[in-house]
């Protein structure tokens, strides 16, 4: 990418014209190891697209990865996982086929620094550079569509769980890749829906 | 790509025709290539004359209306499960109605050309699909949508010609009958018919119905002390039974009970009694097919066990609501039918929540309705705002007890949301530990409110202070309510301070009589009635009723009422505020029915010039009431 076109992006960005109908979103979700971003692995990435307010299942991106930190003799045990031992690809290749996925499209995670940073890691250890997309938290979002007053005490963290309750989305998948990814993306297009209600809101109101 | 989306998708399609005649690997297949749309509530799917879509639709979540032609008139609503945009897709035509979402809702975009094949190659989609378009349905098995899918003879459709089909409709009757044998005895029947809630028992021999038993027969024979309480079935059953087939219109079966004088039918196989029952049909299905009246949608909340069974029953009592207003009975008795109706739902879920703990309640609670529910002044559909007080508890038990309440709260919450209250954007619910605390917790509280009154503190004491009783016991409000006239009186300042908050909300005339608008957001140009004109008058109402200790009014148009009487030297001019509330609460309610949502905001090009004109008298009224209040407590010295 050549240096103007880098900054043709971001000015982009500013234009006030950009609605949320017309971006491509990716909500994704990881599961991991643990939560140690250093000793820690992603076992599997979800994501899908959201545009127009519309998610396309056939282009939905689900992968199991290969792991040496995850135990093999535990995967066989559960069965189901014995059939992704063999397709398993590598970290690398999993990288690959969601970069290819991800495009520049803009990233919607709940507490997007954890799934990102995770990502980030994989990247740098497979000597990739970092996400530079520009992300969106719906842990974060989420708070907006509350009441703005010292009055109430907002809750610091809102969970998933929290948001799929409030919004009345089915919890079935929860703790699958996907599964939040989709409980994500649901709860996203009610947060703005809320955020609509009070005043119209293009994209970048998003980011402020 | 099978994935866990798609999964979920075909977990919930299985469920209704014609996706449960498909089997389960087409099933699967077919949902990894659906797309999940979501919609706004009023955004349009489609519009009359639209192109086709690639793909039909299923409601997954929310509902769809289905409208033809200027006159907004909705033809049919689609909930969970339902098809629609199909037909033009398979005929090969534009769209010839409009599909807008009723409610915020979730759709699956199921593409013709993936399911088009299997259409055609499963006998029993395609036989569904022919059925449900010969008979001119959505979905053959409800008989309701009759002649309206198609939009046909669309021209004579006006209200009263729907009202004239629908006593020749087939009726529903209650499919779960209660028997028992011929010997059993009328003890072992009361018994029986107590447990199952019903008011008739079929008396059955070898699958047979050979007579039936109600409430009428046990008060005629066994209370009256003619037969013993051990007397058999047989001896004091009605027989023969008067049976009927099942296709019975509701005409019909008006007419059948007329003629026999009786309160029960029971619907056989071929109509005769020498066929096996499938059904019972009471006076009561009766009533409640003839339509809405509070009595019958009381006795429907009675029997709803779930909170899903409710939400149905409050989308009555807002046609019942409707019809009221077109017919324009006096705001005061609509709003007291209504609120008793909404009531009767928060008092059913509350009910059925408790019934789902694990033990009845450890001490005495009260359920509060606060704010608007508390003032009996809400008649549409709003958010939740609710408190629970309880008993106080030895320190052993306080943790214990909180954690019950609470967890109870959580499922009540839930339940109201079920029913269509939307959870408070400010956590101001009893699922709140907050807003869940016993008498002393609540004291303590009030008494902080009272004494230490900033900005915050009045604000949450004007929602809470127009409590009342939905649920529980009255003795421990009460408490609350003596200890807060007790501390108000002690504490003179927090007149002025409530005073200066009620003046708070900016009268709706501006300088040159023009209507104050909104400046900015979604409602720009919109009046918003809520806080410009009906707040001013709630606001002041509890100010001055509370500086006359008078506890037990907490309705705005009451409170004038009672002021009038109070201060005869002020009548004039709360006989005139009683009035603006009631004229701008009609005003709200009619503007929520219109466009489905909370009627908070009017398009003032919208009402006529008689209209407009109302509005502005009663906007006369609330400036002479702020100055008022203003006066007497001595606002100026503060502000």
């Amino acid at each position: 990418m050549s240096l103007f076109s880098f900054w043709k992006k971001e000015e982009n960005l500013f234009d006030e014209n950009i609605t949320i109908e017309e971006t491509r979103f990716v909500v994704l979700d990881t599961e991991t190891t643990g939560f140690d971003y250093d000793s820690d692995r992603i076992l599997c990435i979800g994501a899908l697209v959201l545009q127009n307010g519309i998610i396309s299942i056939q282009n939905s991106f689900e992968v199991y990865l290969e792991q040496d930190h995850y135990d093999k003799s535990t995967a066989q045990i559960h069965g189901i996982l014995k059939a992704f031992v063999i397709q398993r690809p590598s970290e690398l290749e999993a990288l690959q086929q969601f970069l290819a996925f991800l495009g520049d499209s803009v990233i919607i995670a709940h507490h997007t620094v954890f799934d990102i940073t995770m990502i980030n890691k994989a990247l740098e250890r497979n000597g990739l550079p970092e996400l530079t997309n520009q992300r969106l938290d719906t842990a974060i979002l989420y708070k907006k569509t509350l009441i703005k007053s010292h009055l109430f005490e907002r809750k610091d963290h809102y969970t998933l769980d929290d948001l799929a309750d409030k919004f009345d989305i089915s919890k079935k998948d929860r703790h699958t890749a996907l599964g939040d990814a989709y409980i994500t993306a649901i709860a996203f297009l009610k947060i703005v829906s809320k955020l609509k209600e009070k005043k119209q809101i293009n994209l970048n109101a998003l980011f402020k | 790509m099978k994935n866990t989306i798609s999964h979920r998708v075909a977990d919930f399609l299985k469920d209704f025709p014609p996706f449960s005649f498909l089997h389960q690997k087409d099933l699967e297949k077919l949902s990894e290539q659906i797309s999940i749309v979501y919609k706004d509530k009023d955004a349009v799917i489609f519009a009359e004359n639209d192109k086709t879509h690639d793909s039909f639709y299923v409601v997954h979540k929310g509902a769809v209306a289905l409208k033809k032609n200027q006159k907004n008139n909705v033809l049919d609503m689609c909930d969970e499960g339902d098809i629609f945009g199909l037909r033009p897709l398979l005929a090969q035509e534009n769209y010839i109605m409009e599909a807008v979402a009723y409610e915020e809702s979730i759709l699956y975009a199921i593409p013709i050309a993936v399911f088009k094949p299997y259409a055609l190659e499963n006998r029993t989609v395609g036989n569904f699909l022919i059925e449900s378009y010969a008979s001119n349905t959505r979905n053959p098995y409800s008989d309701i949508h009759k002649d309206k899918l198609y939009g046909d003879d669309l021209v004579h459709e006006h209200l009263h010609s729907n009202r004239d089909s629908f006593d020749l409709q087939p009726i529903k009757y209650s499919k779960k009958i209660v028997t028992c044998s011929p010997s059993a005895t009328a003890k072992d029947i009361a018994k029986i018919m107590n447990k199952n809630k019903v008011g008739a028992i079929l008396i059955v021999d070898e699958m047979l119905p050979i007579g039936i038993i109600t409430d009428k027969d046990l008060r005629n024979k066994i209370v009256t002390g003619d037969f013993s309480i051990l007397t058999t079935a047989e001896t004091i059953m009605t027989k023969p039974v008067i049976t009927y087939p099942k296709k019975m219109t509701v005409t019909e079966a008006q007419m059948a009970m007329m003629k026999s004088n009786i309160s029960y039918l029971c619907l056989t196989k071929d109509g005769t009694i020498n066929t096996k029952a499938v059904g019972i049909l009471s006076k009561h299905d009766v009533m409640v097919a003839l339509g809405n009246n509070p009595a019958v949608l009381i006795k429907a909340l009675k029997r709803a066990k779930k909170p899903k069974e409710i939400k149905p029953i409050r989308a009555r009592i807002m046609q019942l609501l409707q019809g009221y207003l077109d017919q324009n009975i006096p705001m005061t008795l609509i709003s007291k039918i209504i609120t008793e109706l909404n009531e009767a739902c928060t008092t059913r879920v509350i009910e059925i929540c408790l019934g789902k703990m694990s033990s009845p309640p450890p001490v005495k609670f009260a359920w509060l309705a606060l704010g608007s529910q508390g003032r009996s002044e809400q008649m549409l559909h709003t958010d939740q705002d609710n408190a629970i007080v309880y008993e106080n508890v030895s320190d052993v038990f306080r943790e214990e007890t909180k954690v019950y309440f609470s967890k109870f709260a959580s499922l009540v919450n839930k339940g109201l949301f079920d029913i269509g209250y939307d959870y408070c954007p400010a956590e101001m619910m009893a699922s709140n530990p907050k807003w869940c605390m016993s008498l002393d917790e609540w004291k303590s509280k009030v008494h902080h409110w009272i004494t230490n009154p900033g900005k915050n503190e009045v604000l949450l004491s004007f929602i809470f202070f127009d409590y009342s009783v939905t649920y529980g016991d009255t003795e421990i409000t009460n408490q609350l309510s003596d200890y807060i006239f007790e501390n108000v009186k002690a504490n003179p300042i927090f007149y002025v301070h409530l005073v200066s908050g009620a003046l708070q909300s900016p009268s709706p005339t501006g300088f040159f009589r023009q209507f104050l608008v909104e400046q900015d957001g979604a409602n720009k140009d919109h009046f918003d009635i809520k806080r410009r004109a009906l707040m001013p008058l709630t606001d002041a109402a509890r100010v001055l009723i509370l500086s006359h200790s008078v506890k037990g009014i907490s309705n705005t148009a009451e409170r004038f009422e009672k002021l009038a009487e109070l201060e005869p030297n002020n009548r004039e001019l709360y006989f005139s505020c009683s009035y603006s509330f009631k004229a701008l609460l009609k005003f709200r309610t009619k503007q929520g029915l219109l466009h489905n949502d909370s009627g908070q905001f009017i398009a003032l090009e919208s009402l006529s010039k008689m209209e407009k004109i109302k509005l502005k008298r009663t906007f006369k009224t609330i400036k002479e009431l702020q100055e008022l209040i203003s006066v007497r407590f001595n606002i100026s010295n503060v502000v």
